[in-house]
C-alpha cells in the first residue's frame, strides 16, 4: 500500500468528467477527498489522499496525467518562516486542517506540514509574509 | 504609599521587585492587595499589533550644492516633505504612487511606509529621490542619493495614536462575500471574529483611569526607549467602563515618541493588510510604578475582567452605525471560540499576545537590571481619575 497527497488541478473541459470514479473503478485506489473548490474561471482544484498498491497508484498518475491534470505533491507547496512570524493568529481562524494551529499556552502558533492540504486560505490573512506558496 | 523617587533609587540600588502584568495576577490573589503593594515596585506591561497612526521623522542632511526637498520619497514611498529643507515625515500607511492599490480586488499592499521604516531600523540602505524648484539659497533641484540609518542627522518615532485602551471585536454579520478590512479578513455569516488587544497585558488597561501613564512616562518602544508625548489622536475617556473601572470599548490612546536609531526591526515590523493597506506594527510595555494600593489592584485585572464589544464591519462600521452584537472578555477571546447569536464562532487576533509577554519580560529585566529607570509625568492624560 502506498499513500500520496496531492493537489489536482483540472483544465475546464475536465471539470465534469467523473475522473474521480474511473481511478476507484479502473485502478483499484481509495480517494480521499480533502478539500474541492471550483474557481471562478472554471478551474477545478482537488486536494486528495491517494492510496493503493504501487503500480495501480502509478498507472492512475498517469491516467490523469493524460488528461491534462497539473499533479502537484502536497509537502512542498505551503511554506511557514517561523522567522517572519509574530504569533498573532490572524490565520488561525481561516486553517480548515489546524495544520497551523496555536499553543494556548504559550501563545506560540506552529506549523505541521502533514495536516497542510494547501488550500491557500491562509496566506492572505498573515499581514507579515511569513506564509508562502513554494512553486 | 510609595514615591517614583522611592522606586528608582530601589532600582538603582538592585533592590526594586519588578513583575509582568500576568504575574501580579498571582501576587495579588495569594498575598492579596495590602501586602502585593507594598511588597512589588512596578509592574510591567506590554502591546505589540498593527498601529496605523505611525511614522517617523527623518532629517536626512544637505547635499551639495543644497536643496530644499519639495517632494521627496524613500525607496518609492512618498514621505511628506512641506517642512524645513531636509526635514521630512514618512507615514507608515503610505503607498507608493504606482501602487495597484485595490484595483486587482484584494490588493495585497507589500511595501509601504511601514516597511521603509523597518529597512530603515534594519540598518538597510534607504534609495532618497527628491524634487524641488530651487531658490538662491537651495539651488539644486534633484537629488537621488542613498540613506540609512547611520547617515541620517535625525530619526525620530512619532507615533500619534498607539496602545489603544481596549478595542472592537470585528465580524461580518450581513455581507455574503468575505471582507478586506483593518481588522483583518472576516468571513460572511459571522465566520470568524477578530480582535487587537493583548488584555491583561495591555499598558492603558493595567491603568484604567490613566493614574501613572502619562505625558513623559518614559516606555519601551520599538525595542528602544521612547516617552508619551501627548494624548493619542482620538483619546476618549468617557466610554462605558466595568466596576473594576476597566473600559469595555475602545477609549484612551497614547501619543509616543522615540529614537530610531536606537530600536530594532524585531519590534517594529512593516504590516500588509490584505485589501485595506500597509501599517506599521509596533512593540509598546510601559510600567507602572506601585504607588498605592489602588494601583495595584488595577494591575491585577484579568483577562475575564476584561470585556469588549463585537461590531459588525460589513455595514455598521462603515457607515457610522455604532452598534455592538454582544460583549465578550478577552479570556473567550484567547481561548479560541466566543458565541455570537447561538453559533461558535472561531477567533484570530491582529495584536501578538506573545510578543506582548517578551516584551513586558524585556521590559522587566531592563529594570531589575539598573538600566532602566521610571520618570514621573508632567501632565496627566485627560480622563484621570475619570473627569
Ligand atoms: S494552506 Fe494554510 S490554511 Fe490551508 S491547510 Fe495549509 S496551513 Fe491551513
Ligand atoms: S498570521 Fe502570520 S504572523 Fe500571524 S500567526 Fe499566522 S503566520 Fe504568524
Amino acid at each position: 500500500m502506498t499513500k500520496k497527497r496531492v493537489v489536482l488541478t483540472f483544465p475546464h473541459e475536465i471539470v465534469s468528467q467523473p475522473v474521480v470514479y474511473y481511478l476507484v473503478k479502473d485502478y483499484n485506489l481509495m480517494i480521499n477527498i480533502l478539500r474541492a473548490r471550483v474557481t471562478p474561471q472554471e478551474q477545478g482544484r482537488l486536494v486528495v489522499e491517494i492510496s493503493g498498491k504501487k503500480k495501480e497508484l502509478e498507472a492512475g498518475m498517469n491516467y490523469l496525467a493524460e488528461l491534462n491534470i497539473d499533479i502537484q505533491s502536497l509537502t512542498r507547496d505551503i511554506k511557514w518562516h517561523e522567522n517572519k512570524c509574530v504569533h498573532c493568529t490572524a490565520c488561525i481562524p481561516h486553517c480548515p486542517t489546524d495544520a497551523i494551529s496555536l499553543d494556548r499556552d504559550t501563545m506560540k502558533v506552529s506549523f505541521d506540514k502533514q495536516k497542510c492540504i494547501a488550500c491557500e486560505l491562509c496566506i492572505p490573512t498573515c499581514p507579515y509574509q511569513a506564509i508562502e506558496i513554494v512553486i | 504609599m510609595k514615591t517614583y523617587e522611592e522606586i528608582n533609587q530601589r532600582i538603582r540600588n538592585g533592590e526594586a521587585v519588578v513583575v509582568t502584568a500576568e504575574e501580579i495576577i498571582d501576587i495579588v490573589e495569594e498575598k492579596g492587595i495590602k501586602k502585593a503593594a507594598k511588597e512589588v515596585d512596578v509592574v510591567t506591561t506590554g502591546t505589540f499589533a498593527p498601529m496605523c497612526s505611525s511614522g517617523a521623522f527623518i532629517n536626512f542632511g544637505h547635499s551639495k550644492p543644497k536643496i530644499r526637498a519639495q517632494k521627496v520619497w524613500l525607496n518609492g514611498i512618498n514621505a511628506y516633505a512641506g517642512l524645513a529643507a531636509t526635514d521630512v515625515y514618512l507615514g507608515a500607511t503610505e503607498l507608493p504612487d504606482e501602487d495597484l492599490l485595490n484595483k486587482v480586488f484584494p490588493g495585497s499592499f507589500k511595501y509601504g511606509g511601514g516597511h521603509v521604516i523597518e529597512d530603515l531600523v534594519a540598518g538597510r540602505h534607504i534609495k532618497l529621490k527628491a524634487i524641488s524648484y530651487g531658490t538662491d539659497c537651495y539651488p539644486k533641484k534633484e537629488l537621488e542619493t542613498v540613506i540609512d540609518i547611520k547617515s541620517v542627522n535625525q530619526a525620530i518615532l512619532t507615533n500619534p495614536r498607539n496602545a489603544y485602551q481596549n478595542y472592537n471585536v470585528a465580524i461580518n454579520k450581513y455581507s455574503d462575500r468575505t471582507i478586506y478590512t483593518y481588522m483583518g479578513i472576516l468571513r460572511p455569516k459571522i465566520g470568524n471574529a477578530n480582535y487587537c488587544s493583548t488584555g491583561q497585558l495591555s499598558p492603558l488597561l493595567n491603568d484604567p483611569f490613566y493614574k501613572t501613564i502619562g505625558i513623559g512616562t518614559k516606555i519601551f518602544l520599538g525595542g528602544g526607549e521612547g516617552y508619551v508625548y501627548w494624548e493619542g489622536t482620538q483619546h476618549n475617556p468617557r466610554v462605558k467602563r466595568g466596576a473594576n473601572g476597566v473600559v469595555r470599548a475602545p477609549a484612551g490612546t497614547l501619543a509616543v515618541v522615540g529614537d530610531l536609531k536606537g530600536m530594532s526591526p524585531e519590534w517594529l515590523k512593516g504590516t500588509s493588510i490584505t485589501g485595506y493597506g500597509a501599517s506599521l506594527t509596533v512593540g509598546i510595555g510601559i510600567p507602572i510604578p506601585i504607588l498605592s494600593e489602588d494601583i495595584v489592584k488595577y494591575t491585577a485585572v484579568k483577562d475575564e475582567d476584561i470585556y469588549t464589544q463585537i461590531v459588525d464591519y460589513s455595514k455598521d462600521y462603515p457607515n457610522g452605525v455604532n452598534k455592538s452584537y454582544g460583549e465578550v472578555n478577552y479570556k473567550q477571546l484567547r481561548d479560541g471560540y466566543i458565541e455570537i447569536e447561538g453559533k461558535q464562532v472561531p477567533t484570530g487576533a491582529l495584536s501578538s499576545y506573545k510578543k506582548a509577554r517578551e516584551i513586558a519580560e524585556i521590559l522587566k529585566d531592563r529594570i531589575k537590571k539598573k538600566k532602566f529607570e521610571l520618570a514621573k509625568p508632567v501632565k496627566y492624560l485627560k480622563g484621570k481619575l475619570g473627569e
